[in-house]
């Protein structure tokens, strides 16, 4: 399931929801992104996401239906969130849950790192006196190119 | 056409989204921008760069030789940066 959304999440309540939902679940992996406090040096105010909806849900869908054709899961989650966000704040939720742990925890790694990049989101972070668009990292690009096949 | 600008090219440019329509010399994103280099400085600015600039059509990602038309959804963005 996909949700992008202004509102917070809790993992807690989002995994009740999901075992609720779902039976024999073996293993449950899960991977939260948060604001950091500081860009380089400087303290940071915060960060305001951008978004491009309908395009949105349409690229995360189609990354979480290739998790699901490269793994064998029971369920998986993604809540993205955007506007403007302050340090320590969440940004991105990834549940994954299957019988056995590979599955789970594979996915929700290709899930994340596959965000990064093909996730149609961009970050604007603000300092006290500055402020700057967040670049693509090519560490990034590299850590999803591991995941092809 | 509908076009679109998200990140710093929407800084650069002023607008978020702009309606334009095409004329008959206009089939591909890459004609699509110098068609617009020639409207205003702004545009030469931003289309400086092509290197860190991703194209969309109706929300899928192309390239630069994709053909278009005046029904297509065009949006110019620099990689994206979600997660």
């Amino acid at each position: 399931m996909i949700k992008v959304q202004i509102e917070n999440f809790s993992l807690e309540s989002e995994i009740s929801k999901l075992l609720e939902k779902n039976s024999n679940v073996g293993a449950i992996s899960s991977f939260i992104g948060v604001v950091r406090n500081k860009y380089k040096d400087k303290d940071l105010v915060s960060m305001t996401l951008e978004h491009y909806p309908g395009m949105t849900e349409k690229m995360l869908k189609k990354i979480e239906d290739e998790a699901i054709s490269r793994w064998n899961l029971l369920d998986t989650l993604i809540i993205h969130r955007y506007g403007e966000l302050f340090p320590g704040n969440n940004i991105v939720l990834v549940i994954t849950l299957s019988k056995h742990r590979q599955d789970s925890i594979n996915a929700c790694h290709f899930l994340i790192d596959w965000l990064k990049t093909k996730g149609p989101f961009w970050k604007y972070e603000k300092t006290k006196n500055s402020g700057h668009w967040v670049e693509a990292l090519e560490s990034d690009n590299l850590e999803e190119r591991k995941w092809e096949s | 056409m509908k076009i679109l600008y998200f990140s710093w090219i929407k800084d650069g440019i002023g607008k978020h989204q702009e309606e334009i329509t095409l004329n008959e010399n206009i089939k591909t994103i890459s004609q699509l921008i110098d068609f617009l280099i020639k409207i205003d400085q702004k545009y030469k600015e931003v289309f400086s760069d092509m290197s860190s600039i991703r194209f969309s059509k109706n929300m899928n990602v192309v390239n630069i030789d994709e053909k278009i038309s005046n029904n297509d959804e065009i949006a110019f963005f620099p990689p994206m940066t979600g997660g």
